[in-house]
């Protein structure tokens, strides 16, 4: 019996002992995986988890270069930086978020709009502890009653930014263009470490075509965050590079009188300093706030604009192509004294009528029964349409779009204008490829008046004003005037070579005729010139929409309808023993050359030459 | 045999030599192993809370009074486990019925039980001292290996703590206690068919307790334990984390109080279950094997005193402690690396807490009991 129990003893020890074994071998293999496990994580997979957790902690801020600003020719601001408030809401800070936004909504004016993209943007994938923006662009009393309220709320922030404003609002909006909000598209195209911490890019006018350098060079500091996102240690620091200054050739106080007297028009005014090429004014009405793009626009206003007929977005001094009609004639006149093709003495009679040689076709003057005889400066002074029909016809077109092109026509010659259109300096090869048919007699008399196939610019005019003011020497257009940035200033001197004359004196004889317009007996903008303090030259210009009749002065019979109204043209330059200014005035159906676009020149040459010195600062 | 290996491994030498400590009832190797394990797990939180000495101090406070236990208890004899067993058993079921009745919550569970003015416990921290013990009292009142009607007798012991734990609700406890006392009804030789069958009905058992048993938001908890990257920001954040803590560390860590992830709050429960991530970032792989190894040794040492203990009752009790401490290590390291769904159990004697080092030291006690408790 007790060695019976003693063997039941030994029997238990022993099964005890090989559960035990058991045991220890199912612990071992719990050491081996723990083991393994730990092997793997920090070994084998170490780099991965080291990146892991640098990611977590260490954080590359950009910091947004300033953009540079721009200024007018006499250093009046036209696009600065202004600080804006916006507000955003940490949400892991927030117990009740739907009590805090009912809060918000009693101390500050909060849209439904508003209230639903934040909601949404809730929603969405995001790092805890991001700020969410709420509304942007607090206005002061909404600054102080939420600092007012602060400790009330929190997780409630009021963050500055600095973003791009336009002082002189729609005036500038054409010729300056804005910053807008980086799209989708433009996002996968650019230099994602240029633009980083950016979030406006220059979409038009100066600020795109000189978006490189008014950008600046972002900066960024490589921080370490804890789990909150909070800054604990900047580690290293690389202030960003502030964009550069520009200073255009623009003419502050010019270009808001020519955006005043185009009143409710639509059209375009155009100012070149002839001696350098200088833009001082490039003006297209209806124009819109530019300041709306930073924003935001509202989208029913925008809507509203871009339906509209009167096309406010469109860029009519650059975009605008018109008929230049008779602000053609000096030029080919110009080309046809010189070219041999017709003399400063030759006379023609005008009885108001042009028969195309070999043809029954007939062409009418402007005036019904004509202007008598008529030499070439008269057909300058008086805009007679019969003796360019004759010239045009005697030189042909090859001669005339030579002279065209001299002066710019058909091309691009401005240095630093963002996107404009090039006009039509036709060719035969052109009307082939465009109409399918030949070039015939008929197209040159046409082109002889700027009617038919030509189109150009009010930019273009300009240009070919100022050439011609400057007695063919070209000094490339532009708008920059200077930069802190250098590199900026290397341009061209001359855009193409100067326009050479076999009689240089036939340059004082086209500017003579051209002041015949306003001081001759019949000038046809005589009444514009009336009490000038200076001398000036110009050239009316009224162009076709339709056929309309006309009384003996060319003006129209009955009442028409606006759209189909003409479309008013006058150039101009002055002082003319020392041009200071060239222009070219185009108002969309406003009537007359004469009567609508000349004393708009007029007022802009007193404007320009007879302001005391100071008004301009 | 490694069984009779230890079984004869010569333990005189050490009795004679320490018989100072034999009859202070204290086993000088676990003692020794046991005071490294809470002094590195004392350095370890200074850092794991953020250079809080404040923490470093109450925590030291638990060790001391958790050493004090361990002091009384290792006096006492065995016998007298076995005499309480069934009085403390009836006593902590009593007081798990009345955390569900009266108890305190906190984070959405009923654990808490307080005496206005002087403490507040948790029961089930009793239950893991009394049932391996009463399991061991039953069990080896009879000859091993355990009749059928014994485990089910020992089953409705462990049955009722179990459920009352669940109910609370707290899972890992639940567990751990159930496995605490599985291990008492396996080393007393429940067989291997049993075994086995049991395992196939368990796991037969499953697809079952899936559609019947569980509630959405439980399948829910469940599916995002299987998956932790589903929710990154949510509950997947801590354990993306912690893998990145102990990833980061590499091989030699990146340095004591440098670890960034804990550090910079990246961390969650940095100082309290997920304190080996700490750990590992700081002294990396090297610095994690050898706390694996301390725990090794605390978990051979707790072995030879069970195949050295005088009945069946010492034997199957200390076998049960100690295998039920190294699940501890196991199931906490396994769950902070990934490789177990986040139950909350701490890091035994590293994590900060009171309630488990005074459980746990006091387990320890009674190995020491054991230990220094031969035959008379």
């Amino acid at each position: 019996m007790m060695n019976n129990s003693l063997n039941d003893k030994e029997y238990e020890i022993r099964l005890f002992m090989r559960r035990m074994t058991v045991a220890f071998f199912f612990v071992a293999l719990m050491v081996l995986v723990l083991v393994s496990r730990l092997f793997y994580l920090q070994i084998i997979e170490h780099d991965k988890h080291q990146s892991l957790s640098d990611k977590n902690r260490l954080e590359v801020l950009p910091i947004a270069p300033i953009r540079g600003l721009v200024y007018d020719r006499n250093g009046e601001l036209l696009a600065e930086n202004l600080p804006s408030h916006t507000l955003s809401i940490v949400v892991e800070r927030v117990d009740d978020m739907s009590a805090l936004v009912e809060r918000l909504r009693e101390l500050i004016d909060l849209s439904d709009e508003q209230v639903e993209r934040f909601f949404k943007r809730l929603s969405q994938y995001r790092r805890p502890y991001d700020p969410i923006p709420l509304k942007i662009k607090l206005t002061e009393d909404e600054i102080a009653a939420l600092a007012a309220n602060r400790i009330f709320m929190n997780g409630v922030l009021v963050e500055a930014e600095l973003i791009r404003q336009y002082p002189e609002g729609e005036a500038f909006a054409h010729v300056l263009g804005y910053v807008g909000r980086i799209n989708e598209e433009e996002l996968r195209d650019l230099d994602q470490g240029a633009y980083a911490g950016i979030r406006f890019i220059g979409k038009q006018g100066v600020e795109r075509q000189y978006e490189d350098v008014l950008l600046g060079k972002a900066g960024y500091q490589r921080v370490e965050t804890n789990a909150r996102g909070r800054i604990l240690k900047v580690l290293e620091k690389q202030a960003p590079v502030p964009g550069a200054n520009i200073h255009l050739q623009l003419d502050k106080a010019l270009q808001q009188k020519a955006y005043d007297l185009l009143e409710d028009k639509r059209g375009a005014v155009v100012a070149i300093e002839p001696k350098s090429g200088g833009i001082l004014a490039l003006v297209s009405r209806p124009s819109y706030d530019p300041n709306l793009y930073v924003t935001g626009f509202p989208t029913k206003l925008y809507n509203e604009l871009r339906d509209s007929p009167d096309k406010p977005f469109l860029n009519r001094a650059i975009r605008g192509q018109y008929p230049v009609a008779s602000t053609i004639k000096p030029f080919i006149g110009l080309a046809g004294v010189d070219g041999g093709y017709t003399t400063w003495t030759f006379t023609r009679n005008d009885n108001g009528e042009y028969i195309l040689p070999n043809t029954d076709q007939v062409k009418y003057d402007w005036k019904r029964g004509g202007h008598g005889i008529v030499n070439l400066t008269d057909a300058i002074e008086e805009s007679v349409d019969t003796y360019f029909y004759d010239l045009a016809y005697k030189m042909t077109l090859e001669p005339i779009h030579d002279v065209l092109d001299q002066f710019g026509f058909g091309k691009n010659t401005a240095w630093d204008i963002y996107n404009p259109f090039v006009g039509i300096n036709p060719t035969r090869q052109w009307i082939k490829d465009k109409h399918g048919r030949s070039w015939y007699a008929g197209d040159t008399v046409n082109l002889g008046i700027g009617q038919g196939f030509m189109l150009a610019t009010p930019t273009q005019l300009a240009i070919a004003t100022a050439v011609l003011a400057n007695n063919g020497e070209w000094m490339t257009p532009r708008l920059m005037l200077y930069s802190t940035d250098a590199s900026l200033m290397d341009i061209p001197e001359k855009a193409q070579p100067d326009v050479q004359l076999n009689d240089a004196a036939n340059w004082e004889k086209i500017h003579f005729a051209m002041q015949e317009v306003l001081y001759g007996k019949h000038g046809t903008a005589k009444r514009a010139a009336e009490g000038a303090a200076y001398r000036f030259a110009g050239k009316t210009g009224t162009s076709q929409v339709a056929k309309i009749k006309r009384d003996e002065n060319g003006e129209p019979l009955d009442d028409v309808p606006e759209h189909l109204k003409d479309h008013a043209l006058f150039i101009a330059f002055a002082p003319v023993d020392d041009p200071q200014i060239a222009l070219a005035v185009v108002v969309e159906n406003g009537g007359g050359g004469s009567s609508v676009a000349a004393p708009i020149a007029r007022q802009l040459l007193d404007e320009y030459l007879l302001r005391e010195p100071n008004d301009a600062q | 045999m490694l069984s009779d290996f230890i079984r004869h491994a010569p333990d005189n030498s050490f009795s004679r030599r320490h018989s100072i400590w034999q009859r202070m009832h204290i086993d000088i190797y676990l003692f020794l192993a046991l005071l490294i394990l809470a002094l590195a797990g004392l350095v370890v939180l200074y850092s794991a809370s953020g250079a809080d000495w404040g923490a470093v101090y109450r925590q030291g406070l638990r060790f001391l009074i958790g050493f004090a236990a361990m002091f009384i208890v290792a006096q006492m004899d065995p016998r007298i486990f076995q005499q309480w067993s069934g009085i403390v058993y009836v006593f902590g079921v009593v007081l798990l019925i009345a955390v569900l009745v009266l108890g305190i919550g906190a984070k959405g569970a009923q654990r808490w039980l307080a005496i206005p003015g002087l403490f507040r416990f948790q029961p089930s921290e009793i239950m893991k001292i009394s049932v391996p013990v009463i399991m061991a009292w039953y069990i080896s009142r009879y000859s091993l290996p355990p009749k059928f009607k014994h485990i089910i007798g020992a089953a409705v012991l462990l049955v009722i703590p179990c459920v009352l734990i669940l109910e609370q609700p707290d899972l890992g406890t639940s567990l751990l206690i159930a496995a605490s006392g599985i291990f008492v009804i396996f080393l007393a030789g429940l067989s291997w068919k049993f075994i086995a069958s049991a395992v196939v009905l368990g796991v037969g058992s499953l697809p079952a307790a899936w559609i019947f048993v569980l509630r959405e938001y439980q399948k829910q908890r469940v599916l995002t334990f299987l998956n932790p990257e589903s929710d990154p920001l949510g509950a997947g954040w801590n354990i993306i984390q912690s893998k990145t803590a102990i990833g980061s560390g590499g091989l030699y860590g990146k340095g004591y109080l440098l670890g960034t992830q804990s550090q910079l709050d990246f961390l969650p429960e940095s100082h309290t279950d997920f304190i080996i991530a700490v750990l590992s970032e700081e002294f990396g792989f090297v610095g994690a094997t050898v706390l694996l190894s301390l725990y090794v040794v605390i978990f051979i040492r707790g072995m030879l005193i069970s195949v050295r203990a005088r009945d069946n009752f010492c034997r199957l009790l200390a076998g049960s402690l100690t295998l039920t401490f190294f699940i501890y290590v196991f199931v906490n390291i396994g769950m902070v690396s990934g490789l177990l769904p986040v139950v909350g159990v701490p890091l035994p004697l590293v994590s900060y807490g009171g309630t488990s080092i005074v459980t746990l030291l006091t387990s320890f006690g009674i190995l020491m009991s054991i230990s220094t408790h031969q035959r008379v």
